[in-house]
Formats: C-alpha cells, structure tokens, sequence
C-alpha cells in the first residue's frame, strides 16, 4: 500500500467568468501515517483548496487524490461522507461548533453519523474531551466557552472519531497568541501520541511546531522539507500583491 | 442519525424560538380546529336527528297532498285512507289526517301569531303507548276522541307554552279563540321543547274537519276581500295524512300502497309525495354528511396554507442554517441525515400544531355544543346534542397534519440535502 494522503499533479481551477483561476497548479504530494505536516503560503497560495480536497469537501479539477489507497473523485457524496466521517477530523478557525449544542453533543455529533449507539458514543465523546482537558464542561454551550476552549472542543470531536488524518485550516488564526500555542501544543500532542495532523497556517512560527513544511505559491509547492531546514521559512522575494488573487490565466 | 435523536433535535430548535414556531404551527391549529368542530358539531346533529328518530319511530309515514293541480276537485278522502288501513292491516297500522290551520290564536284580547295550528284525527294519539304518531305525550287531560272529529267540537289540546305562559297554567276547561271560534282545552301536551313562543310547545291539536273549515273562511274572506266573486276558491281538504306501518320493516310496502292509492285517483305523481321516515332520515344524513364535506373541504384549505407557512419557515430554517448543515456535512453527515432531520422538524411543528389544533377544536366544539345545544333540542323538539369529536375524526386530523408538515418540509429539506459542503461551510 502507499502513502495515507496521495495528490498527483492536482490541479484545481475555478472559471471566473472569461477567467481560469488555478487555485492548485500541478501540486503532488504525499503524507504518511503519524506524520505532523503544516501547508504554509500567502493568502490565496491555495491552502485551504488543498485542505478541502485532501478533507474530501472538494474535488480537483484534474489530477488524483488518494486517501488510504482510495480514490476520492470516483466518490458520490454520502460516500465522501461516509469518507469524511471515518477517515477525517477537522479543525477549522472559526471553531465550528453547533451553538445550539452542548460540548458533549457538539463532540458526539460524527459518532452519531457513524450510527454508534448513545453509551458508546458518549463514552468516547466523554474520552476525547479529556485529551483536550475539557471533560469537566461537557454540559457548557459554545458560547459559555472562551476561544481557546472552544478551539480544544473541536479539536476533542475531530479526535472522537478516531480518524486517520486530522486536518486543521488556520486553528489558532482566531485565538491570542498564547491560547494559540496552547492550542497548537494539543496538536502537537496528539501527533506524538500517534496521530497524523495536517495543519495549515500562513504564520511561520507555527509551521515551524511541525515535523515537515509544505510551502505554497500560486497553487505550486515550491517547498517540501524538513521544518527545522532553514529555508522552509524563507518567503520568496518576488511574491507581490499579484501573488494575492493566484496565478490568472487568461 | 435515529429518529429519536432527530426528533430531540427538532424539538429543541423549536424550543429555542417559541415564538416563531407557534407563528409557523398556527395554520394548521387554526385548520385543524375547524375540522374538529366542524365534524363535532355535525356529529352532534347527527346524533340528535337519530335521536329524534328513535323517538317518532321507525315506522311513520308522512303523506302530502298538493292536489291535482289542474283545478279538478278530485280528492283522496280520510275515509279512503281508512279504507286502505282497513284493507292492508299487516302493513298500515294507523291513518290520521292532518291540515295545517293558516289563522291565528287569540287570548285576552293577544294574538299569538307563531303558534302551529294542527287539524288531525283522534289516530294521531295511539292510547296504548301514550303518545302520538309523532312522539307527543299528554301532560294531562285527554286528546281528542272519535266524536270530538266526527261532531266537530270545539276543543283542543295545546303545548306548554300556550297551556302554561298564556293561559297561566290549570289550563283545562280554559277557552282561548282560533280564527275567532271559541275552543275549550281538552288535554295538555308534555313540554318538548324549551317552552317559548314560537318553538314546538307553542303548538295545539284541533279536529281536522274543524280546520278544514277555519282554512275555508279564510280563503273565503280573502277572495272577498280581493273583490272576487262567485267560487269559494276550490276545496278545502286535508294537507296530508300521518301514516304509521305496523312496523319499521312494512314501511316500504306500507308507502308503495298508499302511492298506488292516490295515483288511481290523482293520475299524477305530483300531486302527492310520500315519504317513510328512514327515508327522511337518510335524506337528512344525507345533507348533513354532504354539508360536513363541504365545510371540512373549506377548512382544509386553512391546512393547505398552514403546510405552506410551514415550508416558507422551513426554506428560511434551511438558509439560516446553512453553516450549520455544513458542519455537519463536514463530519460526515450523508444526505438522508440533513434530509431527515428537516422533515422530521417539519412534521414535528405540525404534528404540535395539529395537536394544539385538536384541543382547541375540542373546546371550541363543546363551547359551541354548550351554546347552541338548548336552541337546537328546541328547533328539533328534543334530544341531546353532543359536540364531540369521532376518535376517528381525531386520528385523520392528526395524520393529515403530521402528513402536511412532512409533504411540505420534503422541499425546503432536499435543498439542505443538497447543499455543497464547502459551499456550505463558508456561508456567513
Ligand atoms: N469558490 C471559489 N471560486 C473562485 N475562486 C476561488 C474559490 N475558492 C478559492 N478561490 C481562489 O483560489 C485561490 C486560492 O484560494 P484559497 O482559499 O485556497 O487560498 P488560501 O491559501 O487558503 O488563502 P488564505 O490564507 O487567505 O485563506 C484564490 O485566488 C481564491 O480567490
Ligand atoms: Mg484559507
């Protein structure tokens, strides 16, 4: 078998109008098993076009995706789902919670996907909120949770499936810089403990809590490598403001 | 995703915004209750009309004569009747004329204008089960004999309006004036109805031979009056006979004789029209039934608008909650999930709203009853009426609400089914 996360030459291209934006240039990748990996880039290099692809919300355009040997575009949607479900745990900025639902729901929701029956899913809901250190507030609403705390929530209900990749876009871009590493030392954690992480983030000193940096530009990867290596922080000079809308062909 | 735990759901999202939910479910309260009343109250008229059927008996026929209609003084006679019994006594138990009297009653100087004057025989009373062919009974006093017919005396037997407001009680012996003639009270009717002007206790029972004749001067000082002269302005007889069969199942054959009886003479089946009382009551059911349809159809036209306010709100839900159906998207949620869980919150709405309906439906039903009940007993001479719901009727209104909030919700939730996940995820 080969790699849990496989792109080859992706590209991914959105028709504005006359306009074809490449969001993913040709990108090919590949991610193994416990790996801790950080897609860095400027704003609108194509990180998140990435992530919602290897997050399976997203096809290409052209290329393929591979996760865990399967091909994702061959999917219909409650396959994908089914996918997303098994495989998948996101972290997204904005946190993401249902603010309807308590903590403990909030985490229980993809067990309840996966047709888990009530004690079980409660159990590992229950489970995942300790690694995050929240067991105590199962019964709190989002809204009754700081940032920080809310962040740690949908880092327990990404966890409580246990996926094989959890996938996190921009995880402390709304926290203080404090909470911020807190936050990302969870990750940190929880990829020490076993699990593979996918974290996206513009901000180098991040990237650099990770093992191995993906450095995009105008939907290209133009680094790949070691995060302790010091050109994996090194922005190149000749991204502008063009570099901000992608690369545009007409 | 279970139904429970779509149901739980959809009561909470409910919960969190009372207000608006109430407002959704409304139309189909306010449908919902219509129906119930409507078919309470038809349940209750229904149920009153059997009574009243049970009461007068199976086996009355009611014969009316209109007469040939061609001038011709061709007439059915009684005493043709009472042959016709006398011939078929395994089918015609009882034969009484009856003439419905145009004039007024007058006492102390006031007219009772409402008052129903009957011309009958003495048949109408049947001595051995103490009440009349039509279900009256004597209070006290006696009804009127062979000989009170025959000799055309002037005697009557009145209900207890008359017997009681307006002769002030102890009525027998008392003499109050119809069409200017002097009647002595005979006997006193039980009390049928609530007793007031107008209603069926303010009615009395004179020989029909006598009424002929009221009818007769009547016509007489009307054709005077209106300068014509010469004729009395045809015959004066009988308006129609009250017939009963010797039981309830000899009615049909009982009507196809009296029927061959007036043809031979009239040669005309207009000129009469008999009617046996299961067929009047069919008929009656019948309108009843016809009028519930009717009325129920138009309410139900408050449900049509109520499953459309219900997926207007749902659309809006839908919108709303776009993010929040990306999520779950996100975490794996397949299309029947986010599908069920919007139909279920569809039908749950109008399953509330129809419940809610079903109360008020039964409030308002037995309100309506306790208001209108005395006034119907009296308009149809006694019996209960109870406006309540069949359970039937309680069940179909339930299923068609629940049915309405699912048919509705199936749109605005295929839509949130639909959504693309990402598109989904970033909508602000
Ligand atoms: N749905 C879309 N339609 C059209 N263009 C899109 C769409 N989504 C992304 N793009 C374009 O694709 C390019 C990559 O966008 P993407 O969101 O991947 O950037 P990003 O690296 O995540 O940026 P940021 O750091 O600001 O989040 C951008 O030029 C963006 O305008
Ligand atoms: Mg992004």
């Amino acid at each position: 078998m080969g790699h849990l996360i496989e792109f080859r030459d992706v590209y991914k291209i959105y028709q504005m109008g006359t306009e074809a934006v490449h969001a993913l240039d040709g990108v090919s990748l590949a991610i193994d098993q416990g790996e801790f990996v950080a897609i860095v880039g400027q704003s609108g290099s194509g990180k998140s076009t990435a992530m919602n692809i290897i997050g399976c919300l997203d096809v290409p355009t052209s290329g393929s995706y591979h996760l865990e040997g399967i091909d994702v575009s061959t999917l219909d949607d409650d396959q994908q789902a089914v996918i997303r479900n098994k495989l998948l745990g996101f972290v997204f900025q904005q946190y993401n919670l249902i603010p309807k639902l308590n903590v403990l729901e909030n985490v229980e929701l993809p067990l309840l996907y996966a047709g888990l029956p009530a004690g079980e899913r409660r159990q590992r809901a229950v489970q995942a909120l300790e690694r995050v250190s929240l067991a105590d507030k199962i019964r709190n609403l989002p809204s009754q949770l700081s940032g920080g705390q809310q962040q740690r929530v949908s880092i327990a209900r990404a966890l409580a499936g246990h996926p094989s990749v959890i996938l996190a876009d921009e995880p402390t871009g709304a926290l203080d810089s404090h909470t911020g590493r807190e936050v990302l030392g969870f990750l940190q954690k929880l990829n020490a403990e076993g699990d593979t992480v996918v974290l996206i983030t513009h901000d180098n000193s991040i990237a650099v809590r990770a093992k191995r940096i993906v450095r995009l530009q105008d939907g290209r990867v133009i680094y790949d490598g070691d995060a302790s290596d010091p050109r994996a922080v090194v922005q190149p000079a000749d991204s502008g403001a063009g570099a901000d809308a992608g690369e545009v062909r007409i | 995703m279970n139904f429970s735990q779509a149901f739980k759901l959809a009561v909470k999202s409910l919960r969190t915004s009372k207000m608006r939910a109430f407002l959704t479910m409304l139309g189909i309260v306010i449908g919902v209750a219509a129906v119930i009343v409507i078919i309470s109250l038809g349940h209750g008229m229904e149920g009153m009309m059997n009574q009243q059927f049970d009461k007068l008996g199976a086996n009355l026929i009611q014969v009316r004569i209109y007469g040939a209609g061609d001038g011709s003084t061709r007439t059915v006679s009684p005493e043709d009747l009472y042959a016709l019994a006398k011939k078929y006594p395994q089918y015609i138990s009882g034969v009484s004329p009856y003439v419905i009297s145009q004039t007024k009653v007058r006492f102390n100087g006031e007219d009772y204008q409402h008052t129903s004057i009957y011309g009958v025989s003495e048949i109408l009373f049947n001595s051995d089960k103490g009440h009349t062919i039509d279900g009256e009974s004597l209070r006290e006093g006696r009804f009127l004999q062979y000989i009170d017919v025959s000799r055309h005396q002037n005697v009557c037997v009145v209900g207890t309006f008359l017997a009681d407001q307006v002769l002030g009680g102890d009525a027998l012996g008392k003499t109050l004036s119809i069409g200017g003639v002097p009647y002595t009270v005979i006997g006193v009717l039980n009390k049928s109805a609530d007793s007031a002007e107008g209603s069926q206790d303010d009615q009395l029972y004179i020989p029909y031979s006598n009424a002929i004749r009221i009818n007769a001067a009547a016509a007489a000082d009307k054709a005077a009056a209106a300068g014509i002269t010469g004729g009395t302005g045809g015959t004066y007889s009988v308006d129609g006979y009250l017939v009963t069969s010797t039981d309830r199942n000899t009615a049909a054959a009982a009507k196809g004789l009296i029927e061959n009886r007036l043809f031979r003479t009239f040669q005309d089946t207009d000129a009469y029209f008999v009617v046996t009382a299961s067929e009047m009551m069919d008929s009656m059911n019948a309108m009843v039934g016809t009028m519930m349809v009717v009325l129920v159809a138009i309410a139900a036209i408050s449900l049509l608008v109520g499953g459309i306010g219900i997926m207007n709100i749902m659309l809006v839900s839908v919108t709303e909650r776009t993010r929040e159906i990306g999520i779950r998207k996100s975490l794996g949620a397949k299309r029947r999930d986010i599908r069920s869980q919007f139909i279920i919150e569809a039908g749950t709405t109008s399953a509330i709203g129809g419940l809610l309906g079903i109360l008020l439906g039964i409030l308002l039903a037995s309100a309506a009853g306790m208001a209108i009940g005395g006034y119907m007993s009296a308009q149809m001479g006694g019996g209960t009426f109870n406006a309540v719901p069949t359970p039937a009727a309680i069940g179909v209104s339930f299923g068609v609400s629940v049915g309405i909030g699912i048919l509705f919700g199936y749109l605005p939730a295929n839509k949130a089914a639909k959504l693309n996940p990402i598109d989904a995820l970033r909508y602000e």
